[in-house]
Parts: C-alpha cells; sequence; structure tokens
C-alpha cells in the first residue's frame, strides 16, 4: 500500500507498529486529571438541583458555611458578577437561533436535573461533600417539557421569555420543484419514522478540573480532562476574562471522550473563576451520576424519513423532518450537531432530490451535543433502516436495492444533492467483498430451514451501507454554517541539534495513539527511527496552536499537517546541504537520512550536519535562518468521506425477546492507513459503541424529567459478555484531498453499526410481520412486538 | 485506626478513617494512582486490584478490611526485566486505547489466569463482564488476555 512519499527504505507507514504510549498507561504511570499531585487544593463539589424546572425561591448556606473544613459556599446570585459572558454556544446555525444566557450555576432558574445551584469549596473531598447536605434551597416546581412533541407544541416553556420552545428551524432544500415533482411522479413512497433515543457518552474517566493561580506571575494553569485544550483556552479567556496570554490549558492523560469532552463546561469555568477569586488552587472530580447528569448527552430525535423510488426501487427523492433535543440549554456545539448529518440523509446513493429540515426544541433535560458521530448515525441509521423497507417494497433483497442506487465510481469526485462534493468512493466491490465473507447466501439457507422446521430462534442478517463526512473540515465551509472556528490544523517539526526530533501537533489524542501515528508519519519521511522522535500535544504552552481532537479529523488534517512540516522542514535542510556540498539544491535526492548529488556516487551529505550546521550556523547559505524547524498550518480542501459495509447477523428467541449478536462484519474503507493496528482498534470500538444505542443504551426519562439510569447499575453499558469477536476487512480508496490520502475513521464503527444491527433484528422478526423496533432493542422490547403480532394476526406463517 | 498492609511487596503502617475505601488509601495515602476510580458503584472494574491474589474492586473494600493483608495494584506487576507478560500481551494485541480502565483490566485478567490457566474465548468474556471498557469493543482485550494465557503457559503468577 503506498502510503505517503518515503525517504526510507525501511517504511514503517502502513505497519501494525506497537504504540509508544502503552508502557506509561499499562504500569499505572500514566497521569490522568485526578493523578496530578497539589497539595494546597480546595476541593470543589457542585449541589445539583433535583428538579427539571424550578425557580429558586432561596439558598441557604449558612449551615453548611460553619461545617469543619468548608472554605466558602456560593450560590448562583453570590457569583453573579464574576463572569465575561455566558457559557459559550460557538455554533449559532441560524441568524435567529433563541439561545437563552446559560450561566455555571444557575441563580435564577434550573432547567434540568444536575443544573448547579451552588458550589462548595472546602480543605478535602469528604468534607466538601458532607456540606452539600447541610445547603436548603427552596424551589417553587415549574411545568416541565418532558418530550419533543410536547416541546414543539410550546404548551409548556423551558424558557418563557423566549416565547417558544423552538430554538432554531434549519432548511436545505436545495430544489423543492425537483423534490415535490418526484414524490408527486414516485412508483414506491416509502415513509418511515425513527427515534434516536437519548445515549449518555460515558466514557470511563469522569471529567476533573485543576485551576492552578500563579498569584505573584498573575497566570493560571488550568488542567482539565479535556479533548480540546486550545478551544478550551480561548472560550474561558472570553467567558471568564482572563487574558489569553496569561492562561495556559493543559490536557494530561484523557481516559476517553467521544465527544463528551469536546465541550466548554459550567466546572471549568468555575474553577478557573474560583481560582481567580481566592488565589487558591481549585479542584473538582466528577462522580459517575454526575458524569450521567451534568455531562452532554448524544442523539436524541424524531426522524421522519420519506423516499421517493421508481418502480425499480431507484430513489428519486429524499425528504427528512427532523426534531432534535437541545435540552435544557445549548452548549458549544448542541444546535449543529443534528445538522452534521443533515448532509447525508441520502446515505451512498445517487440521490437527485433532496429535503431537509431540522427544528431545534428545548426540553428539561441534560443539553445534548456531540456524541461519537453526531449527526451521522442518525442519518445513517434513517437511510439504512429506509433502504431495507424499501427492498421490502420493492421485492428484492436489501443488498441488490442497494447496488441499484450506489454512486457508480465514475462520479466521483460526486456533487451530492444537498451541497457536498464526496471525495473518492467505489462502493459495490465493498458492498460485494462483505457478502462474500460473511457468507449471505449460506445465512439466507440457514435462515429458510429455521424458518420451515419452525424454529423459535429466529436468524436474522442486517446490512448497512455507510458514507460519512469527517475531517473537520475546510474552514470556508464551516463558515458558512456558521460554526464560530476554522478546521485547519497546525504542526511544527524541529530537528534537533544531535538530530532528534520534536513534532508539536495541535490535535490532543485521548486514546487514538497519535504519538505512535505522527511518529511513523515524519519516520519514513526522514527516514530516520520513530524512536528518535518525540510527539508533543496537549498543552497551550508547548503546542499553541491547534484546534484539537473531535470529528474524526485528527490524521486527516492534523496527520497530513506534521507531513507538510516534515516536508518544509526538509527543504530547508536541503538548502543547508546544498550549499555545503557546492551544489544546486535541485541536483539533491534525499533518502535514509542523507542527501546524495543525482548520479555521482559518495558525495553525500547527512540530515544529522545538517541539524548540527543549522545549530552553530557556523556557515549557513545567504539568507537561510539559523535552527531546523518548520510550521505548517493546514487547512483541509475538503471533507474526507470514508465508507463501507457493515453486517450483523443475529439470533432471536422468540419466547425471551432476547437478541444475540452472533457474528459482526465491517469492511471498512478509510482510504490510505497509516497504522491499521490503530485503524482496526478505531472501528472495534466505535462498532461496540453503536451496537450498544441498538440494543442496550438509553438515558431513560420520567414524566417529571427525572433521569432513571444515572449510573452503571441501570444505564445497560455493554460488557465483553455481550459481543462476539468482530470481522474486519478493509478496501482501500485513498482520499485525493489530503496529502496522505487518509480518511477519518474515529467515527465510522459507531455510524454503521446501529443500522445494521436493528435491520437483522427486523429481518428476524420478518415472520410476525414486524417492520420496526426501536432502539434500544430490548428483550422487552422485541418480545412485546411478537406478542403484539400475535394477537393482531399479523403473523406469516 | 492504624492498619498494616503490604503492598507491591512493600509494607505500609497507616492511620485511616473508618470509612476510607480502599481505592482511596492506596491512591490518596500512599499515592498509588494507576489504580483508577471509574464508577461509584462497583459496576465498572477499572479500581481493580489483587487482594491475597485474588481480584477485588477496590471501591467495594473498606481499607481496614486490607489490614494484615497482601495487596497488589498495576504499579507491582512490571519488573525490573519490563512489563509483566499480561501488560506485554495487552500491548502487543492494542488491547488500550485510552488507557483508563485498562490497570482493571490486567489486574482481573491476572486474577482470572490464575484460576482458568487456558480459558476458552468465551470463558474469558464471561469472566470479564464486571470490567467495562469504552474504548476497544472488547475485541482485543480478549485477545490480549488469549495471548497472556499462551505466553504464560506453565509461569506461575
Amino acid at each position: 500500500m503506498t502510503v505517503v512519499e518515503s525517504g526510507s527504505s525501511k517504511r514503517v507507514t502502513g505497519t501494525r507498529m506497537l504504540r509508544r504510549e502503552d508502557p506509561a498507561l499499562l504500569t499505572g504511570e500514566a497521569k490522568f486529571i485526578d493523578d496530578i499531585v497539589q497539595t494546597d487544593a480546595l476541593y470543589m463539589v457542585l449541589l445539583r438541583s433535583p428538579m427539571a424546572h424550578a425557580r429558586i425561591i432561596s439558598v441557604d448556606s449558612s449551615a453548611a458555611k460553619r461545617m469543619p473544613g468548608v472554605v466558602a459556599v456560593f450560590s448562583g446570585s453570590d457569583l453573579r458578577g464574576e463572569w465575561l459572558a455566558p457559557m459559550p454556544c460557538a455554533w449559532p446555525v441560524t441568524v435567529d437561533m433563541k439561545n437563552p444566557p446559560h450561566y455555571p450555576v444557575a441563580a435564577d432558574v434550573v432547567n434540568y436535573v444536575g443544573d448547579a445551584v451552588a458550589v462548595v469549596l472546602a480543605s478535602d473531598k469528604i468534607a466538601a461533600v458532607d456540606a452539600l447536605a447541610a445547603i436548603d434551597v427552596n424551589y417553587e416546581p415549574l411545568p416541565v417539557v418532558s418530550n419533543l412533541e410536547d416541546a414543539l407544541a410550546d404548551k409548556n416553556l423551558v424558557h418563557p421569555a423566549l416565547g417558544t420552545n423552538t430554538s432554531y428551524v434549519w432548511n436545505l432544500e436545495p430544489d423543492k420543484a425537483k423534490v415535490d415533482s418526484a414524490f408527486a411522479s414516485a412508483e414506491h413512497v416509502v415513509r418511515s419514522r425513527f427515534v434516536q433515543q437519548r445515549l449518555i457518552p460515558s466514557a470511563m474517566e469522569t471529567r476533573g478540573v485543576l485551576a492552578v493561580p500563579h498569584p505573584y506571575g498573575g497566570e493560571y494553569t488550568l488542567f482539565s480532562s479535556t479533548q480540546i485544550p486550545h478551544i478550551l483556552k480561548t472560550m474561558l479567556s472570553l467567558t471568564v476574562g482572563i487574558s489569553e496570554a496569561k492562561l495556559r490549558v493543559i490536557a494530561p492523560s484523557v481516559g476517553g471522550g467521544f465527544g463528551s469532552k469536546l465541550n466548554v463546561y459550567s466546572e471549568e469555568v468555575l474553577a478557573l473563576t474560583l481560582a481567580r477569586k481566592l488565589h487558591k488552587p481549585i479542584r473538582w472530580t466528577e462522580e459517575r451520576s454526575e458524569n450521567s447528569l451534568a455531562t452532554i448527552h448524544g442523539r436524541g430525535q424524531i426522524q421522519d424519513v420519506e423516499l421517493a423510488a421508481d418502480a425499480d426501487g431507484k430513489i428519486m427523492a429524499v425528504r427528512v423532518n427532523l426534531v432534535a433535543d437541545m435540552g435544557g440549554y445549548l452548549q458549544l456545539l448542541t444546535p449543529g450537531v443534528p445538522l452534521l448529518g443533515g448532509f447525508l440523509y441520502h446515505g451512498l446513493y445517487d440521490v437527485p432530490a433532496y429535503s431537509f429540515t431540522c427544528t431545534g426544541v428545548f426540553t428539561n433535560k441534560t443539553p445534548t451535543d456531540a456524541y461519537r458521530g453526531a449527526g451521522r448515525p442518525e442519518a445513517t441509521f434513517a437511510i439504512e433502516r429506509s433502504m431495507d423497507a424499501l427492498a421490502k417494497r420493492v421485492g428484492v433483497d436489501p443488498a441488490e436495492i442497494r447496488r441499484r442506487n450506489f454512486i457508480a465510481p465514475e462520479k466521483f469526485p460526486y456533487s451530492s444533492a444537498p451541497g457536498l462534493v464526496f471525495d473518492s468512493g467505489n462502493y459495490l466491490p465493498n458492498l460485494e467483498m462483505a457478502l462474500e465473507k460473511i457468507g449471505y447466501k449460506e445465512i439466507r439457507a440457514e435462515q429458510e430451514r429455521r424458518r420451515a422446521e419452525g424454529s423459535r430462534k429466529h436468524l436474522g442478517v442486517g446490512l448497512s451501507c455507510y458514507v460519512e463526512m469527517c475531517g473537520l473540515a475546510p474552514s470556508k465551509v464551516l463558515g458558512s454554517l456558521s460554526y464560530s472556528a476554522g478546521g485547519w490544523e497546525s504542526a511544527t517539526v524541529r530537528i534537533l541539534p544531535t538530530c532528534k526530533v520534536q513534532v508539536v501537533t495541535g490535535t490532543s489524542p485521548h486514546g487514538q495513539g497519535h504519538e505512535t501515528s505522527w511518529s511513523m508519519i515524519v519516520a519514513d519521511r526522514l527516514g530516520i527511527n520513530t524512536a528518535d522522535i518525540e510527539v508533543l500535544h496537549s498543552d497551550t504552552a508547548i503546542a499553541p496552536y491547534g484546534l484539537d481532537t473531535y470529528g474524526s479529523r485528527s490524521l486527516a488534517v492534523g496527520g497530513s499537517a506534521v507531513y507538510l512540516a516534515t516536508e518544509k522542514v526538509l527543504e530547508k535542510a536541503k538548502l543547508i546541504a546544498a550549499h555545503a556540498l557546492e551544489v544546486s539544491p535541485e541536483d539533491l535526492d534525499y533518502q535514509d537520512g542523507e542527501f546524495k548529488v543525482k548520479g555521482s556516487a559518495g558525495k553525500s551529505y547527512a540530515l544529522s550536519s545538517a541539524a548540527l550546521e543549522a545549530f552553530t550556523a557556523h556557515d549557513l547559505p545567504e539568507g537561510v535562518e539559523p535552527n531546523l524547524e518548520a510550521t505548517v498550518t493546514w487547512d483541509p480542501p475538503n471533507f474526507t468521506f470514508p465508507f463501507g459495509t457493515h453486517i450483523a447477523v443475529v439470533e432471536v428467541d422468540e419466547e425471551t425477546g432476547q437478541t444475540d449478536l452472533l457474528r459482526y462484519l465491517s469492511i471498512d474503507d478509510v482510504g490510505n492507513q497509516i497504522n491499521p493496528m490503530i485503524v482496526d482498534g478505531q472501528i472495534e470500538g466505535g462498532i461496540a459503541q453503536g451496537v450498544a444505542q441498538a440494543l442496550f443504551e438509553e438515558a431513560v426519562y420520567d414524566e417529571s424529567c427525572n433521569l432513571l439510569d444515572s449510573t452503571f447499575i441501570e444505564y445497560l453499558m455493554p460488557s465483553a459478555a455481550e459481543f462476539p469477536s468482530f470481522e474486519l476487512g478493509n478496501t482501500v480508496t485513498p482520499s485525493p484531498t489530503n496529502p496522505l490520502g487518509v480518511k477519518g475513521v474515529g467515527e465510522a464503527g459507531c455510524i454503521a453499526s446501529p443500522p445494521a444491527v436493528i435491520n437483522a433484528v427486523v429481518d428476524a422478526l420478518a415472520e410476525f410481520g414486524i417492520e420496526h423496533i426501536d432502539m434500544p432493542a430490548s428483550p422487552e422490547k422485541v418480545w412485546s412486538a411478537i406478542e403484539l403480532a400475535r394477537l393482531s394476526g399479523t403473523r406469516v406463517d | 485506626m492504624q492498619i498494616t498492609t503490604t503492598v507491591n511487596g512493600h509494607p505500609y503502617s497507616k492511620d485511616v478513617e473508618p470509612r476510607t475505601l480502599l481505592v482511596h488509601y492506596l491512591r490518596d495515602m500512599l499515592g498509588l494512582t494507576g489504580t483508577n476510580v471509574g464508577c461509584d458503584t462497583s459496576s465498572c472494574g477499572a479500581c481493580t486490584i489483587l487482594l491475597n491474589g485474588e481480584s477485588v474492586k477496590s471501591c467495594t473494600v473498606l481499607a481496614v478490611q486490607a489490614d494484615g493483608q497482601e495487596l497488589v495494584t498495576i504499579e507491582g506487576m512490571a519488573t525490573e526485566s519490563g512489563l509483566h507478560p499480561i501488560q506485554k500481551a495487552f500491548q502487543e494485541n492494542h488491547g488500550l486505547q485510552c488507557g483508563y480502565c485498562t490497570p482493571g483490566m490486567v489486574m482481573a485478567a491476572a486474577s482470572f489466569l490464575k484460576e482458568n490457566p487456558k480459558p476458552t474465548e468465551h470463558e474469558v468474556r464471561e469472566a470479564l463482564e464486571g470490567n467495562l471498557c469504552r474504548c476497544t469493543g472488547y475485541h482485543n482485550i480478549v485477545k490480549s488476555v488469549l495471548a497472556a494465557a499462551t505466553a504464560m503457559e506453565g509461569v506461575v503468577l
């Protein structure tokens, strides 16, 4: 596999190189936020509202303040003057979007269970927690808005001052007449309503913050378990009013994010504010049940999806109407998340007419925001479930309906009806490989056999063909979507006097292995060992520029920046080499750490000599600055569009409603692969997270908007016992839009897997005439659907 | 009250509050921060350690219950000669990503492989049911434990 232009005869990119991150993580040496020692820190704990919607009449903290170890207690009103601005929402998706001010501690009204009402600072955590119970808050309950339909109806209002629960309505309908005419003339119209349940991201490490003031230097260091130290620094500066020049943000080892740490949170703002106010380090560690309430949730949508198709099942138009749950407030990217899927409801099918509308509404629940896939799993679920329904309507196999609709390979770069340009794709061979590897025909035969003998264990097979847009993102495109930041990434490559290399990246890994992969990219280009390369990141004092890690962007954007910075530093070294060899730079080749004069055996100059010369600067060519260092900030010209086919095989027990995942196969195409071991790991983790949505997980609220499953006892995050080993494969269609030819992979598995599983479950239940099961397809839901089918006589015997 | 423990071969004598959990004793009083806390309900297994050779979730044990006992944490697994075979197997099979659940996974695997040195894949999956991971989909964790079993054949832990 050709990956990058190489200056090495011993290529490492494309190999399954083991991760350099692992020894520290495997031995307990790695430092997560809660492992950082700060002996003089005050512990911060928050009193959280037990009510979803209520007016705060009074907060009496006098008893709490008298408790041993307690240093201070503040209510929202006490802190009202501390903020320069409300909590930031960086994605005003429409000019008239409603975004009620949201402060770290509520002063007047609480809007979800978990909203903070007071903050306690004490000398140790136990003293702080003990003091919480002594704070007396008097609430006046307000009517709650507990579901999306009630929210749309505006009967009760989350924020009465807005006069509506609707935050925004966003349309994407390039040609309405074309859509209308397609539906008017269609042979088949498939209409479906899907519910994307709320999910709790559940990174294994909860969030944590440590804000350290340096009172005599007038500066602050903030450690946070975050995916976005750079964005956080700028946002904290704007919110708290501390100069960017006086604030350093560090993300230490971070125990998973999945989008949930791609935010600016109340506790980060509070810790910094209180460190300023009290001149003491402030530390906060989230408990798991707090994480379920106070860290963002994912998904939360109702999707009305319509496909218009001709007699052969060729899709003529897709029309989507979405209602998306914002929760009680808008967090950093809340309103934009459903729109990231808004361009992809036609999947990887060639669809000429497209209409998408999203209405974002407030409810009295935890705010939603980006969770692995962010809008794209929802879109993929909708189209891939609809494709199965269309196949049934047309009377063809689910694989066949997909073949008939794929974008043909010669159409790339493909301009989609919603307005994207898909970089590259070759979908049919990918599907065929998946069908062959899983033994699709044999599974269908086994299914028939079981049906014929009246087995009560029903076999189902489900397909999901997916494409997604990732590698966020071209800054201009983000600008056109009203996103308040760019999508570039920065890298510096520095060759030290001893020819060891420092790579500084603006990405901020939290499990993705960037140190390993980035070192591989640089090692190949420079023809040196990865062991001679260090990769620095996640500290704004070391890596001043960056846009961090989310949206499957790090390799495609950040890795490309690293590659281009390596090229640039090599160009400079070449000038030094050419000067020393008294030849023109064009006359030099570079391989394995040496510049050689083309066609002249023996005349060479080592990179290490250039490194030392650049440092001593005794004899540099005219106009060449000392030191061997280059920085590149790369703004990608396009998103990348990875794709693939996932197939789930399930067995559903009609007696219990239990679904067992027997096999799971994926053939993914993420372009070139720098480290296939890491790529596979990303896919596997994504698959499991998507299967979890399909079969197990849901943030369940009662009618008063109390979260009923805020711990791992109730929230069904699956264990190893719930999965088979996964069967993985690849096709390789490089992306032409970045120098590495790579596409994003972090979210792909999670985007593809939910519809594969639900298609399989529904396929297993075909005999009962069951057409859909909402996620999660719990035993209770499946069993009830079977019983209902029996009672209503839809069973096809 | 005063408790005495042996942790990773070193004796410790400390005065602890009766309500102190073992995990907090290890992390806050002994500075052994490799053992992580992932939940409040003994569900996730991130805090798994060995108590007299058997795996326990150290958030479910009071420090005083460990008085006079022998403990091994993740910091006690590697030796001068390198990583423990289980740690090595996790690295070689990419059995970790963010690494937060990893110390607990390694300790749970150590205890399990002592009981069942030649497990099947199914047995590994069942044995790790009390340890949650959000990154790997468990695929490579299971591979790691099976590889460790092969690597350690005949080795007494």
